[in-house]
């Protein structure tokens, strides 16, 4: 008899505040279930900067600018199945915000005309992701395969839905459960 | 042996002037609604109570329940049409809930609870909406309005007043408030007003209320819309 081979899971968070992760961390004593059975790529908890071959990816945040399209394309290519966590993956959440505002207003209030900035300037970096003209929900990038509500969603509904996967089933959540803050 | 139909298989007494929901739910069978209200004259827009009554499809709040109709509520196929409804009104309006008074007591987002939505899936229309914060006590937030013209029956029956109406058509519907600035602040409604407490989402809210109610106490947090509406504690 073979041991079964260990899932590999990346995780990331773009346009996002982490909050989904700590939740993550929230699943308290399941957590050494789960590293029995997965091993992390690319997450905040490694330091690989891109992901390899996944089974699984969860997304965290929705798309802000150029580097979370990049990363996100990444995540699909490498994943098997992808997964928008939480209420910012999935409809741009907090971040997406300023999608009913200008971004040219935006960057100009911020860095130039807010009362304290005697001589502001826009950043124009070449390093710096350039920021896209609004934030966008993961699945109008790329193809989601589900999604896990809530601002962050439950320890309970994050556990519930990573041994659904582990077992080989989409993700399940009784209506009692479901939230969407 | 009193008149009945049955809903899904099951027999459901009915009354003469009854329409099927009203029927179902004095017999505590939920059917998804947004636009009715108990207090008020149905309207049948939201289309969210749609029903196969003897193969035909329906608004389930103004069908009359006839004796010996054949009505399919919770089947597969209905469910999924109240879904995409649903979604598409997520992805029409700006529907926040992490940053929303009425999360945990919103019909729109308790229903889609029961509906079992975890992603609103179409595009994300982002619309540019007014927030009228003009009233001293009461807020309105046309982010959040999904249209039901709740307001607007409640400001004419209960109140007598035709604060709201609905205008415009099709994308370009929208709430309009009856004062010569159009400003909420500047029209008779007050705060002891039915139109200020109907709305079954976070548009119309009063003032000073918001997070009030703490997360795992709020109205749909322990019992879903169905146990609600079964229990007879709906609105």
């Amino acid at each position: 008899m073979t041991t079964p081979r260990k899932l590999r899971i990346a995780t990331v968070s773009l346009a996002g505040c982490f909050g989904c992760h700590m939740s993550l961390l929230d699943i308290d004593e399941h957590l050494l279930e789960l590293l029995g059975q997965v091993e992390l790529d690319r997450s905040p908890f490694t330091d690989i900067k891109l992901p390899g071959p996944c089974d699984i990816g969860l997304v965290e945040g929705g798309v802000c600018n150029a580097e979370n399209v990049e990363v996100l394309r990444a995540f699909r290519q490498s994943c098997k199945l992808l997964v928008a966590v939480g209420a910012c993956a999935i409809n741009g959440g907090l971040p997406a915000q300023r999608n009913m505002i200008p971004l040219t207003e935006i960057l100009e209030e911020v860095y130039h005309t807010s009362p304290g900035l005697a001589h502001g300037l826009i950043p124009n970096d070449p390093e710096l992701p350039l920021p896209l003209d609004k934030v966008y929900p993961l699945h109008e990038i790329v193809r989601i395969d589900y999604s896990i509500p809530g601002c962050p969603p439950s320890a309970h509904n994050l556990w519930q839905a990573l041994s659904d996967l582990l077992a080989g089933r989409p993700p399940e959540l009784d209506q009692h459960w479901i939230r969407y803050d | 042996m009193s008149d009945s139909f049955t809903l899904d298989g099951r027999a459901i007494p009915c009354a003469p002037g009854q329409s099927i929901l009203q029927a179902a739910s004095a017999a505590g069978v939920f059917i998804p609604h947004l636009c009715f209200h108990p207090e008020f004259r149905p309207q049948g827009s939201c289309k969210l109570c749609t029903v196969r009554a003897s193969g035909r499809l329906g608004s389930a709040c103004t069908l009359p329940a006839t004796p010996g109709l054949s009505v399919e509520s919770d089947t597969a196929e209905l469910n999924a049409r109240r879904r995409v409804l649903l979604q598409l009104l997520f992805v029409e309006g700006n529907h926040f809930c992490p940053a929303c008074e009425k999360s945990g007591d919103c019909l729109l987002q308790a229903t889609a609870y029961a509906l079992k939505i975890l992603t609103p899936e179409f595009v994300q229309f982002y619309p540019h909406r007014a927030v009228d914060a003009s009233h001293p006590d009461i807020l309105l937030d046309m982010n959040r309005c999904i249209l039901c013209g709740l307001c607007v029956e409640a400001s004419h029956r209960a109140d007598g007043k035709d604060v709201f109406a609905l205008a415009g058509r099709g994308l370009h519907s929208h709430i309009v408030v009856n004062s010569a600035s159009g400003r909420l602040g500047d029209s008779t409604l007050t705060a002891t007003d039915r139109a200020a407490h109907i709305c079954p989402v976070g548009a119309i809210l009063p003032k000073r209320q918001g997070f009030h109610t703490p997360i795992g106490e709020r109205k749909y947090d322990h019992k879903t819309v169905a146990e609600q509406e079964i229990a007879g504690e709906s609105e």
